[in-house]
């Protein structure tokens, strides 16, 4: 078993628990109110319209780039705001990581920061290939 | 042809039971949602994909925050194994785009199928204490609370497990699933971890590895906001609704009957379909 000295490890280890519970309900919930308004505004504004999810034509401009989504954020426009929501919510499992490393690095456990590391990397790469293909 | 709101209304009601269940029995809500969309809301599969994928951080992280407070979660386990799903993930979704939708919707099925028939494993917990050294270095072995006082454990297989959930992430990132099943076979079966914390440390993963592919699939304009809206909602609510029974109950084995059988009815229908070319 370990061969740490258990007390402080025990003590550091239910610190970043509590961190990353806290990063974690925040990130859901905050995304998720984005999410929740955005949807409120686009049903108020298209409710009415017919759903049509047939077939693949990607997804409208103003939501596909940043710049686009800051704009439809300003101009009040429900799907931009829903989208900014949603890219709220997969940084949140990504953010959670990076506060991990900064857990792995008060608790100077070098094997750990280098393993978190490595997977913000490989995100890091997908994020970029992504946008390649 | 039905008006947005409709749709948004079913959608919500559906996630949020896909979500419960999802988040009971361990194996995430995308099991339910793709099928919900494609084969009764006739929703294109790459919509149903991005939709499922937002869901399953949603459900992913919401329930994790539970369980890592409770500290059953092992968080270094998961955050070793992430190298492999996270890689794992990239890859399916670089890949997704090669693949034609009907042979994805086949390999859908399949993977739903083997989930229903795992899920209903007989659970023996058997606590492994044998010394493994990978684990030992990689500082693996843990312990979790239980009402008599702190368990430790051991884990096993280091190398066997880590494979597998390289395996994990490429399904989930090209299905757009969480492939809760899969990383909980890897860790029950091939590392020897306890049921409790395979279950959450996989939950926990889950939104890391849908992550990696969800910024893949963000850019190829699989994420449509009006899908993925009521989809996350629905699914989030119904997955916290869960994790509140599991956290305090211990029995949830006629779900996964129930789970079963509705997951193979839609698997069918969905490799079926997949055959015909209708997806």
């Amino acid at each position: 078993m370990n061969k740490q000295p258990m007390s402080q490890k025990t003590f550091r280890d239910t610190d970043m628990q509590a961190v990353i519970g806290w990063i974690l309900r925040l990130g859901v919930l905050l995304s998720m109110s984005i999410i929740f308004i955005g949807g409120v505004i686009y049903l108020y504004r298209h409710g009415q319209a017919i759903a049509n999810y047939h077939t693949f034509k990607g997804i409208p401009d103003f939501v596909h780039n940043i710049h686009g989504i800051l704009n439809g954020i300003i101009t009040f426009r429900g799907q931009a705001i829903i989208q900014a929501g949603i890219i709220l919510l997969i940084a949140t499992p990504i953010i959670r990581v990076i506060f991990s490393a900064i857990g792995f690095v008060l608790e100077k456990d070098y094997l750990y920061i280098g393993i978190t590391i490595l997977v913000l990397l490989i995100i890091m790469v997908s994020m970029l290939s992504g946008h390649a293909g | 042809m039905m008006s947005v709101i409709v749709l948004t209304l079913i959608l919500f009601i559906g996630s949020y039971f896909a979500g419960l269940l999802g988040s009971l029995t361990g194996l995430g809500g995308g099991f339910v949602i793709i099928p919900l969309l494609t084969l009764v809301l006739h929703v294109d599969i790459h919509y149903a994909i991005g939709a499922s994928l937002v869901s399953v951080i949603a459900t992913s992280s919401g329930s994790a925050a539970a369980y890592v407070k409770e500290g059953i979660t092992n968080i270094r386990l998961g955050m070793f194994l992430e190298i492999a799903t996270t890689a794992g993930a990239m890859v399916g979704a670089l890949i997704a785009v090669y693949i034609p939708t009907n042979f994805i919707a086949i390999l859908f099925g399949i993977i739903l199928i083997t989930s229903a028939i795992m899920s209903l494993r007989k659970k023996a917990e058997l606590i492994n204490q044998e010394k493994n050294l990978l684990a030992e270095k990689l500082k693996l072995n843990s312990s979790f609370p239980t009402p008599n006082g702190p368990v430790n454990y051991t884990v096993k297989n280091v190398g066997g497990g880590f494979f597998m959930m390289g395996f994990a992430g490429i399904i989930s990132g090209l299905l757009g699933i969480g492939s809760g099943a899969l990383k909980v076979l890897a860790m029950d079966t091939i590392m020897r971890i306890p049921f409790k914390v395979s279950t959450t440390t996989s939950n926990f993963m889950i939104g890391v590895t849908a992550a990696a592919s969800a910024v893949v699939y963000l850019q190829r304009g699989y994420i449509d906001p009006g899908l993925s809206m009521p989809v996350a909602i629905g699914v989030l609510l119904g997955a916290l609704s869960g994790s509140k029974i599991l956290v305090h109950t211990n029995s949830s084995g006629w779900l996964r009957w129930v789970f079963a059988v509705v997951v193979t009815f839609l698997a069918v229908q969905i490799i079926y379909n997949g055959f015909i070319g209708k997806i």
